[in-house]
């Protein structure tokens, strides 16, 4: 009997999902359950990997029983995961050691300052593609060997293994410490400030640097191939993909050739460009990164621009000044006035990310005066949201050797008509959203199917996208150009508004 | 005939006491005022708390009167909310129906559509959120008269617009119209709107069961029909299928 469905798996910073997809890209079945946040310490978030392990345990065969099917229905095993997340456990008896450590920690900030300064960003650049930041797991890695006794020595002796969270989940159900595989992918290493992004291995003198013992690092594999069977969960099932969630997305809206990209919208934003074989280093601020790599391919490189706060802007307006009682309503308020009113708000609440890395900015509201409406604020949010992916593209655009045309998108945000219009509007170029929403999770299955030979090649994959919406740019030129002036005056006003520490 | 209900004439009292002066009360003073055990007091404020006609001040424990109330005559979700809460079903709809899928809420005398998936074969199609179609014309508009989320009355006015030959124009032959959509639950729309289209469309539900909008399918006739002219089964299922998943999602318990 064919196998009908091909199995995803995204591990996500709030929750774990499982969804069942059909050789058309539709979704069959899907199960999620939420796992606990913890915050130790200001600035410290960690995950139970071992609560995250327990959830995929339940979900996976909810999502069977919800499609009516057994394991031998599935054709192949694709995960996705939060990037960065890192934890370590002992290969013995498959414990961890504490708690995982979260992206969005900020734990390793005194460390990222002393790094900036000392060796300096080019050092890292050339060798890794990443500029020092907290986000990366490296750092992380560092300040656990600072704090935890003998940590180094059971890592050089074998005994103590680190991974990403997909590393964690492919161990456990390949055997666990009954030899479980080991491994990791090009996309999830090349976050980790240990790889190498020319040769995709690790990085000899970033290991010396950050004095990680190679035995405790996975394996890197590519992002699609038949890595190993599944002993648990779905015992017999090959397990043949894995990408970190953006990259994911990138490959489940199929941007399959240089020049295309997409843009996530959730609480943050990530907006991924593929520039095809050629490994572009940034002069504008933004990420080098490892898009995916297929089997035996060539990889396939992406530039990556983060927005820190887009999504989260919105809930602070629901929750911290409570003028809209639900997120959409963000949309009716703003519909209430014709523009902004002069006002703009740049959400720099824990500085500015891409293009600008300035963390010395915070949020600013400018152009005040007695004529604003809490509808203008609303504008103002929405438009914060334009302007931010607006200047991101700019960075790509003077990067890239070609421009974007058209920006495909996806997560919650792009329910937001006049966003989605407005973003459209500031970019001048047609915005695209696909009819799957999923699109992490679809970009897992897709590159397990591919692997699988479950769906012959990438043209199949193209043919299974749908466009669902789409907003064209009608915003008069000139417009667009004094509005961003006065985004960028805006800007300026929130840089450096916090002051390095007194020397005591 | 049954009598009245005793804890809804209750919970109007407790509404017309509220709404009597400017000041919040407490349980103890709501239930003094009326005669009514504390115990019976509270749990007729928690339900009418619960649909949002009342509320109660999280510091000092009192109730006032809700902001739902205030705007019972208008719609209590908001579009933008709708659409939120029902993309992944439009999606889903549009992907297994192979058409179009549209939202529709009513807006003075007309129907507002308020979210649009396209037909899933990559031809150029425009975003016509916000534009407003015919209530008696459109499957949307014809679900929206049905349930009473759009008033009947002018509907049912003379000289309503014949966009084609098939447009329901006449008020006995509109009202038997709504009087079978609400029987079987879904609505058709067969040449009405213009030649050689038709579509589907079934109500979307929120708490209490009140019809909030509908959604529905369109395209050409002879995907959306069957060789005698009725809606094609399967795209009914789907279309159903889909309204009660929203539904479910919005709160709606029984669909």
């Amino acid at each position: 009997m064919v196998a009908r469905y091909v199995m995803s798996i995204d591990q996500g910073t709030n929750s774990t999902r499982c969804i069942l997809f059909d050789h058309h890209g539709r979704l069959a079945s899907v199960a999620q359950r939420e796992h606990q946040q913890h915050f130790p310490r200001p600035g410290w978030v960690e995950h139970d990997a071992v609560e995250i392990w327990r959830n995929l345990q339940r979900i996976v065969p909810e999502t069977l029983s919800g499609a009516g099917v057994g394991a031998e229905d599935i054709a192949a095993i694709g995960l996705a995961n939060q990037r960065e997340t890192t934890v370590l456990w002992d290969r013995a008896t498959g414990a961890p050691l504490g708690r995982a450590i979260v992206w969005q920690d900020t734990r390793t900030e005194p460390l990222v300052t002393a790094l900036r300064s000392d060796p300096g960003d080019e050092f890292f650049l050339a060798r890794c593609g990443l500029p020092p930041s907290t986000y990366f797991s490296a750092l992380r890695l560092g300040w656990l060997f600072d704090q935890v006794d003998g940590l180094r020595r059971r890592a050089e002796n074998g005994e103590v293994l680190c991974g990403t969270m997909e590393s964690w989940l492919i161990w456990n159900m390949t055997g666990g410490p009954d030899g479980g595989l080991h491994i990791t992918d090009a996309t999830n290493a090349s976050r980790t400030m240990l790889m190498n992004i020319r040769t995709l291995t690790w990085d000899e003198e970033l290991l010396a640097f950050f004095g990680v013992p190679r035995p405790m690092l996975p394996e890197i594999r590519s992002s699609a191939e038949h890595y190993g069977t599944a002993r648990s969960l779905l015992p017999g099932v090959r397990i043949t993909a894995a990408l970190g969630d953006q990259q994911a997305a990138l490959f489940g809206q199929t941007c399959f050739s240089p020049g295309e990209a997409k843009c996530t919208y959730g609480t943050g934003s990530f907006l991924l460009l593929n520039t095809g074989s050629d490994l572009v280093r940034s002069r504008h601020g933004l990420l080098s990164t490892v898009a995916y790599k297929i089997g035996e391919q060539p990889p396939v490189y992406a530039l990556e621009g983060s927005i820190a706060v887009t999504g989260s802007l919105v809930q602070w307006f629901r929750d911290r000044l409570g003028l809209i009682s639900s997120a959409p309503e963000i949309e009716t308020l703003a519909r209430t006035v014709e523009d902004n009113g002069g006002c703009y708000i740049v959400p720099a609440f824990s500085g500015l990310f891409a293009p600008h890395w300035r963390s010395d900015a915070r949020g600013v509201m400018v152009g005040l005066t007695s004529y604003i409406t809490k509808g203008h604020l609303a504008r103002a949010v929405l438009e914060a949201t334009g302007w931010q992916t607006r200047e991101v593209v700019d960075a790509m655009n003077a990067d890239s050797s070609v421009p974007l045309k058209q920006l495909k998108v996806d997560g919650g945000m792009t329910a937001d008509n006049l966003l989605m219009q407005f973003v459209a509007d500031v970019l001048d170029v047609p915005v695209v959203r696909p009819m799957v929403a999923e699109t992490v999770s679809l970009g897992a299955a897709y590159a397990a199917g591919l692997a699988a030979g479950y769906w012959p090649d990438l043209e199949v994959l193209r043919r299974n996208w749908h466009r669902a919406a789409q907003w064209i740019p009608d915003m008069d030129p000139a417009r667009r150009e004094a509005e961003y002036e006065n985004w960028k005056r805006a800007v300026e006003r929130s840089l450096g508004w916090v002051k390095p520490p007194r020397p005591p | 005939m049954t009598g009245p209900v005793q804890s809804i004439e209750r919970a109007a009292a407790i509404l017309r006491l509220l709404a009597g002066g400017p000041r919040r009360l407490g349980l103890g003073e709501v239930a003094a005022s009326l005669g009514l055990a504390k115990g019976t007091a509270h749990g007729i404020l928690r339900t009418l708390q619960h649909v949002d006609f009342v509320e109660q001040d999280p510091a000092t424990g009192k109730y006032q009167l809700g902001a739902a109330l205030l705007h019972l005559g208008t719609s209590y979700l908001d579009v933008n909310e709708l659409r939120s809460r029902s993309i992944n079903w439009a999606d889903a709809l549009a992907a297994r129906s192979g058409e179009s899928v549209r939202l529709g809420t009513p807006l003075e005398g007309k129907v507002l559509v308020v979210h649009h998936v396209f037909r899933p074969d990559d031809t150029f199609q425009t975003l016509d959120v916000g534009s407003l179609l015919p209530l008696h014309a459109s499957s949307l508009g014809k679900v929206l008269l049905a349930y009473g989320t759009a008033p009947l009355e002018p509907a049912l006015e003379p000289g309503l617009e014949a966009y084609t030959r098939h447009t329901l124009v006449e008020r006995s032959r509109l009202s038997r119209a709504l009087a079978e959509i609400r029987e079987r639950g879904w609505a058709d729309e067969v040449q009405e709107m213009s030649m050689g289209e038709a579509g589907i469309a079934a109500p979307i539900r929120g708490h209490g069961g009140l019809v909030v909008g509908a959604i529905g399918l369109s395209g050409q006739l002879e995907r959306v029909c069957d060789s005698q002219g009725h809606p094609r089964s399967s795209l009914i299922n789907l279309l159903r299928e889909a309204a009660r998943a929203i539904s479910r999602d919005l709160g709606a318990s029984r669909w």
